[in-house]
C-alpha cells in the first residue's frame, strides 16, 4: 500500500533497508527506485540522495533516471490514480475520448495530481486487457468496454463517497 | 606488432589508415573536413547530434562518421545530396528549437552551430515549431546556464562527469521535453558542482557561460576616488593572444600590460609574486609537516576548484590541505595591507582586481574567509576572455602594442611563479624552495622534469638532504579522486602531494578562450600553452621563490618569518566540510 | 534437487494426469475446470470465478474436479474463459453467479449451460473450442501449452515434453549442433526486424570474450501487443528453458529477463518459474549432470518504450538511462556491460525447445520461402474476435480479419489494419491478400513488428491515426539524437495543423521530407521507424491527407475541428433519445420539437448517432 506524506526518517529507514538487499552496484538503481516508487508513491528527494551516497552515484543522474522512466514521479499521486489506456487497441476504440473527458473534467493533465489531491491521471500503454477496449483503471482496478457516461459515472460516486465520508 | 592498414575510398580518394581509425580521422587525413557538433575528441564520442552522417555504399541508412571506424574496402561519399539533405534538415531541427539570439550572445562568432549555419547558408528555418522553454540560472557566482541555447550535444556532461567525475549536469526527462540540468532542475549554487567551467570549455553554443563582472572593473577604472589595481594569473598570458587570432602557446605578458595600462588601471603587477608568496609559505608549512610528520602527505591548495571539490567529497582529508590561501588572494591580501600603508592608500579605497584563467576564483573571491573587517582581498575576478573583451571594447589593436613591464615594486616575479600556472608546476617550484631550506644550501638542480608533462597523474621520487620524498601531481578532478582514494585507504605513501581541479592545469582552465571542437582534436592546446609557461621560466634570471627580492623585503619588512604570526593572518585560510546539495 | 530420472518420472506420471488437458476422448471420471488467468481475463475478475467454482466444488463434496488457473486461451473478448475438459466445453464470458450453474448442470447433471456456451460470428453455438472459426486456422507453436498448463507448476510443464529439449541439447549436442539446428530451421527473430536466430546465436558464439550473457527481451512496449505476455503468463518454463539452451550454446551462465514492470502478473510466474527450476536444480549448477551452470535475474523495465530497443534494454539492465547505442558494433560482440551478448524477445525463445524436439526440417516445413514457422498477433481493435492468435506464416491478412478475427463489427466495412506498432505501417483493402510475412510487410510499406496487429474501420480517420503514433513516437523518444528528438516533435506538430485544419498542402510535403531523413539519419530503430506509420497512410490514403489539408474535411468524427455532427430534420422524429445520450447536454430542443446540436458543445463523440433510432444523425 503506498503511504504518502511520509517523513524523511521513514523513507531514510526504507531505503537503508534496501541497501541491506541490494548490492552497491550501479545497475541496482532501478531496482531500487521501483521499490521506493511502489512504498511511497514518487521518489522522495531524500531516497534520491541516500541513493546517490550509497551507490555512488551523482544526484543529477539518478534525476536524469528517474524522469527518463514513466513509472518513476516525483510528486505523490491523488487518492484515486486513474489511468486511460492509449494502447492501440484502447484508441481505436475511442480511449482518446475518454482522455480528453477526464482531462476537462478534473482541469490536470496526464502526469498532474488535482490540488485537493483526490484525483491523478495517466495515460498509460496496454494494461492488457485487450478485449476489454476501451479500458481505465483506478487504483489498479480495471474498468472496461468503457465510455463516457460510464467514467462520469465512476467519477460521480467517487466525489458523492467522498462528500459523504 | 605491426598496425593494420585498412583501404577504403572517401569522396573517391583512396587512402590507408591504421586499423580502429574513425571515418571522421580516415577524411581529415584526405583533407575533407567532415561537419560535427556533439563530437569532442577523447571527451564525447558518442554520434548524437547527427551532423557527422556520411554515405557509406552498401549500407542501410547513413554511417555515423565520429564513432564508427572504417573497413577494408569501404567507400564513403560525404556530401551526396541524400547526405546533404539530411544535413540540412538535422541542422534545421537543431536551430528550430535554439534561441536565436546570436546578437545578444556571448559566444555569437565563436558558436560552433552558428559556424555551421553560415556554412549551410541556413536562412530560414524550414520546420519551425514549438521550443523548449528553461529558467536561465545565473544564481552561481561563476557560471551561467541559459539551456535555451543548448542544443544536447552533452559535451558539458561529458566534461563534468566523465573527464571532472562530477556530475553536477546530467541529462534529464525524455525525447523532446530532454535537457541538460541538475538535479531537481536547482542553480548549480545549490548542488556538487566545483565551478571548475570544463563544461564551459565544452560547450559548443552559448548555453554556458562565465558570470561576466567587467561592468564593475569599469565603473571602478573610471572612479578617481579608487585606485584600481589589476593583477595577472601566470596562464592568462600564454592564452590571452589567442583571443586576437595569435598562434596557441604565444607569450603576450608584455602586449598584455600595455593593454591594462591603457585600460587605465593604476597598477598592473603581477601574479607570479603572489605565487612566490604561496610557494614561501607552502614550502615552510611543508618542511614543517615533513619534519614532524604531520598530516602527510600535504596537498596543494590554490585551486578553488579543488578545494570546493575536497570539502565537498572528502572533508575528512581535509588535514591534508596546506592552509596557504592561492596566489592571488595572497597578493590580495598583501595589496590591501602592506601595499596600501607603504603607499598610503585607504584599503578601503583599493580596487583589486584578479585576472583569471579560473571562474573558480570568482566564487573563491567572495567566500567569507577571504576577506579581513569586511575588506574582501581581492574585489573582482574577471576571466582571461573577459579581459579580451575589455580590450576589444576599449577599441585597442592588441596585436600592434608595444610591450612593457609589470609596474614596480611588486612585479618582479620568479620563473617559479610563472610555472604555478600548469600541471606539476606549484610542486616543482615548492621543490625549489623546499631543498634549499632543508639543505641550507643554494642547490644548482632545479629542475624537476619528472613532474611535468601533460599527463593527469605523474608520480616521481625525488632525495632532497638525504630523505627520499613521494610526490604526486594530478590534474583534473577525476584524477584527483584516484589519488584521494588511494590516501584514503591507505595504500599510498606519499608526501607531497600537488592538484590542480582541470585537466592540465590552470593554463587549461574554464576562463580560457575557448576553442572549437576541431581544434581540441587537432591541436595539443594544454602542450602549447605549458611549453610557453616553461619557457618563461628558462629565461628568468630568478627562478626560485625565496630568492624574489620583493619578498625578501616584504617579509623583513612587514610580514617576519614564513609561517609565521602576521603571514597566517593575511596569507593563510581555513576549510570545512560543506554539503554536496542543498536541495 | 532432482536427478534426471526423478523428472523423467515426473514426466510419465503426470503426462497420463493431463491427458484429460488434450485429449478429448480420454476415459477418466476426472474433470478439469480451466478458468483462464490471462491479464485480460484477470481484469475481468476470472480469480473470482477459480475461487467461488472451488468453493462450491468443497461445498457440493465433489472431488473428481479440478479447477486449474491456466494461461491466455487467446479469445480474449469473450472473457472470462472458462474450459470444461476433457469434453472442451467453451463458456464465454462467465460471471460469479454463473458458476453454481455449470457446476450443477454441467458437472453434476451432465448438461451444457446452453446460455454460457460461446457463440461464434455467425450466432451458431460453439459445443467445443475447436469448432470455433477462431482456432480453426491457427497453429500454436509458441502458443502451445498456453491455457492448456497451469504456469505456476513446473510438473505440468514437464509432462509436456518441458526441458527435454535441455536434456537433449546438454547431453547429446554440441554447441554447433544447435546452432545448425537453429539455423536450418530458418527460424527469424520474433521482435520486429526478423534476424535470423542462429545466425545471431553463431556471431554470439564466435565474440571473444570469458564473460557472456544471454538476455531475453520482455520489455513489450508496442502499444495494442500482447503476445509477449501471454506467453510469459501461460508458459513462463518455455522461455527459462530456451534462454538455457542458448546459454549452453554461446557459452553463458547467465541470463537476464528484462520484462515490463506493467505485466505484474508475467512477473510474479517468472519467479515462481525461475524458483522452482532452481529448486529442481533445472536452473544452477552443474544442470543434468552436464557441467553446464545457467541462473536467471529478472530486472524490470520502468516504463520506457525505447528500452524495446536492444542497446537501450542493455543501457537499462546496467542501470542507465535507455538510450540507444549506435550499431555497430552489435551486442553480438559488444553488449552487456561490454560483454558479448545474446538478445532475443519471447516469441523467438517460445520457439526453440520444440524446434530442438521436433528437428529444424519439422519447422522449417511451416511458413514461406524466407519466413519459416507461425508467428503470434494480437488482433486488436474493430474486429469482433479480438484476442491472440498464432498463424503459419503466409496467412493472408483476410484469413486473419475475417475467417479467424469473424470480420469487422457493426456492420462497418474494412478500412486498414496497422501492423508493427508505431514502427510499422498500414496496409489497406487493396493488400488484404498478401501472405503476411517479414518480405512481403516490408515491400508494402509496413513491418512484422512484434505482432500487433490492430484493425480499423472507416470510422477511422487515417491522419488521427498517423498523428496517434507520432504522439506515441514523440513522447516515447529518448532524446538522444537531433532527428528523432526535434524531428518527430516537428512531424506531429504538421500531422496536428493538419487535424485541426490549420495545415496546407506545403505541410504535407515537409512531412515527407522529415520521414525520409529521419528514417535515415537517426540512431536506433525506434527513430529510423517512427516516421512509417506516416509514410504508409500517405502512400495508400494521400487523398484523405489532401481532403485535410486542402478541403479542410475529415469524413470521420476523428478531427474535431474539421467535422461536424448534424440532425437531419427530415427525418428526426423529435423522440429526444440523442438529448438523453448526449454526455455534454449539447443537444437543444424542448419536447416534441426536432432537435438541434450545439456545435460549440458537442464533442463528437458519436453516442447520440448510435442512439438515433431512425438514422436522422450523422456527419
Amino acid at each position: 500500500m503506498q503511504e504518502n506524506n511520509c517523513c524523511i526518517e521513514k523513507v531514510i529507514n526504507f531505503v537503508k533497508d534496501l541497501e541491506k538487499i541490494y548490492k552497491q552496484e550501479k545497475d541496482n538503481l532501478i531496482s531500487m527506485l521501483e521499490e521506493i516508487q511502489e512504498k511511497f508513491g514518487y521518489i522522495p528527494k531524500e531516497a534520491q540522495k541516500e541513493l546517490s551516497e550509497y551507490l555512488n552515484i551523482p544526484m543529477a543522474e539518478i534525476y536524469g533516471v528517474i524522469t527518463f522512466y514513466s513509472r518513476f514521479t516525483l510528486e505523490p499521486k491523488g487518492k484515486y490514480s486513474i489511468s486511460i489506456c492509449l494502447g492501440t487497441a484502447c484508441f481505436v476504440k475511442g480511449s482518446q475520448k475518454i482522455m480528453d473527458r477526464l482531462k476537462d473534467r478534473l482541469k490536470i493533465e496526464p502526469g498532474q495530481t488535482t490540488k485537493d489531491g483526490l484525483f491523478s491521471i495517466d495515460e498509460t500503454r496496454c494494461v492488457g486487457a485487450c478485449g476489454l477496449a476501451p479500458v481505465f483503471t483506478v487504483n489498479g482496478e480495471v474498468h472496461g468496454r468503457a465510455t463516457v457516461k460510464m467514467l462520469d459515472e465512476v467519477l460521480d460516486k467517487i466525489i458523492s463517497d467522498e462528500k459523504n465520508m | 606488432m605491426e598496425e593494420k592498414m585498412i583501404n577504403l575510398t572517401i569522396d573517391n580518394q583512396e587512402i590507408s589508415v591504421p586499423e580502429g581509425t574513425t571515418i571522421l580521422n580516415a577524411a581529415k587525413q584526405a583533407g575533407i573536413d567532415i561537419p560535427t557538433l556533439c563530437f569532442l575528441k577523447d571527451i564525447n564520442e558518442v554520434g548524437d547530434c547527427r551532423m557527422c552522417i556520411v554515405e557509406v555504399e552498401g549500407r542501410k541508412g547513413f554511417a555515423t562518421s565520429c564513432i564508427q571506424t572504417v573497413e577494408e574496402g569501404m567507400i564513403v561519399h560525404t556530401h551526396t545530396p541524400s547526405v546533404l539533405e539530411a544535413r540540412h534538415v538535422i541542422l534545421d531541427l537543431i536551430i528550430s528549437n535554439h534561441a536565436k539570439d546570436c546578437l545578444t550572445c556571448t559566444r555569437s562568432g565563436n558558436c560552433e552551430l552558428q559556424k555551421l549555419a553560415v556554412k549551410f547558408n541556413v536562412l530560414s528555418v524550414e520546420f519551425p515549431g514549438e521550443m523548449t522553454k528553461h529558467r536561465v540560472d545565473d544564481l552561481s557566482p561563476s557560471i551561467v546556464r541559459d539551456f535555451n541555447k543548448c542544443i544536447l550535444c552533452r559535451r558539458c556532461v561529458a566534461a563534468c562527469k566523465n573527464v571532472q567525475g562530477i556530475g553536477a549536469i546530467d541529462c534529464i526527462n525524455r525525447g523532446f521535453e530532454s535537457c541538460i540540468s541538475t538535479v531537481g532542475d536547482s542553480s548549480l549554487n545549490d548542488v556538487n558542482c566545483t565551478f571548475c567551467g570544463q563544461c564551459i570549455e565544452a560547450c559548443p553554443t552559448g548555453a554556458l557561460h562565465e558570470k561576466e563582472t567587467i561592468n564593475d572593473v569599469w565603473v571602478k577604472l573610471k572612479d578617481p576616488e579608487t585606485t584600481v589595481i589589476v593583477q595577472t594569473a601566470p596562464a592568462v598570458r600564454v592564452a590571452l593572444g589567442e583571443e586576437f587570432g595569435m598562434p596557441i602557446g604565444t607569450n603576450v605578458a608584455g602586449k598584455m600590460v600595455t593593454a591594462l595600462k591603457r585600460l587605465g588601471f593604476d597598477k598592473v603587477f603581477d601574479t607570479n609574486t603572489g605565487a612566490d608568496f604561496t610557494i614561501m609559505e607552502e614550502a615552510t608549512e611543508f618542511v614543517e609537516r615533513f619534519k614532524n610528520n604531520d598530516n602527510l602527505p600535504m596537498i596543494t591548495s590554490c585551486s578553488p576548484g579543488w578545494v570546493k571539490y575536497i570539502e565537498m567529497n572528502y572533508p575528512e582529508l581535509l588535514p591534508h590541505l596546506s592552509s596557504c590561501k592561492s596566489p592571488h588572494q595572497m597578493f590580495g591580501a598583501i595589496l590591501k595591507t602592506y601595499y596600501a600603508e607603504k603607499e598610503s592608500i585607504d584599503p578601503k579605497k583599493l580596487y583589486v582586481v584578479s585576472v583569471m584563467p579560473c571562474i573558480a576564483k570568482k566564487f573563491e573571491r567572495q567566500r567569507p574567509e577571504m576577506k579581513e573587517e569586511e575588506l574582501y582581498d581581492v574585489d573582482n575576478v574577471i576571466t582571461t576572455r573577459e579581459l579580451a573583451r575589455m580590450i576589444k571594447q576599449a577599441n585597442i589593436e592588441f596585436e600592434k602594442l608595444q610591450d612593457s613591464k609589470f609596474d614596480n615594486p611588486m612585479g618582479e616575479a620568479t620563473g617559479a611563479g610563472a610555472i604555478f600556472g600548469v600541471t606539476g608546476g606549484v610542486m616543482e617550484a615548492a621543490l625549489r624552495t623546499a631543498q634549499d631550506i632543508l639543505t641550507g644550501e643554494d642547490l644548482q638542480k632545479i629542475d624537476f622534469k619528472q613532474v611535468r608533462g601533460t599527463e593527469g597523474i605523474k608520480r616521481a621520487e625525488v632525495e632532497i638532504a638525504g630523505k627520499n620524498i613521494s610526490l604526486v601531481s594530478a590534474s583534473g578532478l577525476s584524477n584527483a579522486r584516484k589519488i584521494l582514494e588511494e590516501i584514503k585507504q591507505g595504500k599510498a605513501d606519499y608526501q607531497f602531494v600537488e592538484i590542480m581541479a582541470c585537466p592540465g592545469g590552470c593554463i587549461m582552465g574554464g576562463g580560457q578562450p575557448i576553442k572549437d571542437s576541431k581544434t581540441q582534436a587537432e591541436v595539443d592546446i594544454k602542450k602549447l600553452r605549458g611549453e610557453a609557461l616553461y619557457s618563461i621560466d628558462e629565461k628568468s634570471t630568478i627562478r626560485k621563490s625565496h630568492e624574489n627580492p620583493i619578498l625578501k623585503t616584504i617579509y623583513a619588512d612587514y610580514l617576519g618569518k614564513p609561517g609565521g604570526k602576521k603571514a597566517h593572518k593575511l596569507l593563510h585560510t581555513y576549510y570545512y566540510k560543506r554539503e554536496k546539495y542543498n536541495i | 534437487m532432482k536427478t534426471i530420472e526423478e523428472i523423467h518420472e515426473i514426466r510419465n506420471l503426470k503426462r497420463k494426469e493431463l491427458d484429460i488437458r488434450v485429449n478429448t476422448k480420454a476415459d477418466t471420471r476426472e474433470k478439469h475446470i480451466l478458468v483462464c488467468h490471462g491479464t485480460g481475463c484477470t481484469s475481468s475478475k476470472s480469480p473470482q470465478l477459480l475461487e467461488t467454482f472451488r468453493k462450491i466444488l468443497k461445498e457440493k463434496n465433489i472431488n473428481n474436479v479440478r479447477v486449474i488457473k491456466t494461461g491466455c486461451f487467446g479469445l480474449c473478448a469473450k472473457g472470462p474463459i472458462v474450459i470444461i475438459r476433457p469434453e472442451d466445453t467453451f463458456y464465454a464470458m462467465v460471471k460469479e453467479e454463473d458458476c453454481e450453474e455449470i457446476i450443477q448442470k454441467h458437472i453434476i447433471e451432465g448438461e451444457r449451460v446452453t446460455r454460457l456456451l460461446c457463440k461464434d460470428i455467425d450466432g451458431k453455438i460453439v459445443n467445443s473450442l475447436d469448432e470455433l472459426n477462431f482456432y480453426k486456422k491457427q497453429k500454436r507453436i509458441a502458443l502451445k501449452n498456453c491455457g492448456v498448463i497451469n504456469p505456476e507448476d513446473i510438473d505440468e510443464y514437464i509432462a509436456f515434453d518441458g526441458y527435454r529439449a535441455l536434456e537433449r541439447v546438454l547431453n547429446e549436442y554440441s554447441q554447433d549442433d544447435v546452432i545448425k539446428i537453429i539455423s536450418d530451421s530458418g527460424l527469424r527473430g520474433r521482435g520486429g526486424a526478423g534476424f535470423p536466430t542462429g545466425k545471431k546465436w553463431e556471431l554470439t558464439k564466435m565474440a571473444k570474450g570469458e564473460q557472456k550473457y544471454v538476455v531475453c527481451n520482455a520489455d513489450e512496449g508496442d502499444p495494442g501487443a500482447f503476445m509477449d505476455r501471454s506467453i510469459l503468463e501461460g508458459d513462463p518454463h518455455a522461455v527459462l528453458e530456451a534462454m538455457e539452451i542458448a546459454g549452453y550454446t554461446i557459452g553463458a551462465n547467465k541470463g537476464f529477463i528484462y520484462v515490463r514492470a506493467e505485466y505484474p502478473i508475467a512477473v510474479k510466474r517468472l519467479q515462481i518459474a525461475i524458483e522452482q527450476s532452481r529448486e529442481y536444480g533445472i536452473l544452477g549448477k552443474n544442470i543434468f549432470n552436464s557441467g553446464f551452470d545457467f541462473d536467471i535475474e529478472i530486472r524490470l523495465g520502468a516504463g520506457a518504450f525505447v528500452c524495446g530497443e536492444e542497446t537501450a534494454l542493455l543501457e537499462s539492465i546496467e542501470g542507465k538511462r535507455g538510450q540507444p547505442r549506435v550499431k555497430p558494433p552489435y551486442p553480438a560482440q559488444c553488449g552487456l556491460w561490454g560483454k558479448p551478448t545474446l538478445i532475443n524477445n519471447v516469441e523467438t525463445f517460445a520457439n526453440i525447445a520444440q524446434i530442438i524436439l521436433k528437428g529444424s526440417d519439422w519447422y522449417s516445413s511451416i511458413g514461406t520461402a524466407n519466413s519459416k514457422g507461425t508467428k503470434v498477433f494480437a488482433l486488436g481493435g474493430n474486429v469482433n474476435n479480438i484476442g491472440l492468435v498464432e498463424v503459419p506464416m503466409g496467412t493472408t491478412l483476410r484469413e486473419i480479419v475475417f475467417d479467424i478475427g469473424g470480420g469487422i463489427p457493426n456492420g462497418r466495412e474494412f478500412k486498414a489494419a496497422q501492423t508493427g506498432g508505431p514502427s510499422g505501417g498500414c496496409i489497406p483493402k487493396e493488400h488484404l491478400d498478401t501472405p503476411i510475412d517479414y518480405e512481403s510487410l516490408k515491400e508494402i510499406g509496413s513491418m512484422m513488428g512484434s505482432g500487433g496487429l490492430i484493425v480499423m474501420d472507416d470510422t477511422k480517420c487515417m491522419v488521427c491515426l498517423a498523428k496517434f503514433y507520432l504522439e506515441f513516437t514523440v513522447s516515447e523518444s529518448c532524446g538522444k539524437c537531433t532527428p528523432c528528438r526535434i524531428g518527430t516533435k516537428r512531424m506531429l506538430e504538421l500531422l496536428e495543423k493538419l487535424c485541426s485544419g490549420e495545415g496546407s498542402e506545403i505541410d504535407i510535403y515537409k512531412l515527407e521530407k522529415l520521414a525520409v531523413n529521419i528514417q535515415k539519419s537517426s540512431i536506433c530503430g525506434l527513430g529510423q521507424s517512427a516516421p512509417n506509420p506516416v509514410l504508409s497512410t500517405l502512400k495508400y490514403f494521400r487523398e484523405e491527407f489532401r481532403q485535410h489539408a486542402i478541403e479542410k474535411e475529415c469524413k470521420t468524427l476523428e478531427c474535431k475541428a474539421l467535422s461536424k455532427i448534424t440532425i437531419n430534420p427530415e427525418k428526426c422524429k423529435a423522440c429526444g433519445l440523442c438529448q438523453k445520450h448526449c454526455p455534454v447536454n449539447a443537444i437543444q430542443g424542448e419536447a416534441r420539437e426536432k432537435r438541434t446540436i450545439n456545435q460549440d458543445k458537442c464533442i463528437k463523440c458519436g453516442t447520440c448517432i448510435s442512439a438515433c433510432p431512425f438514422h436522422a444523425i450523422g456527419n
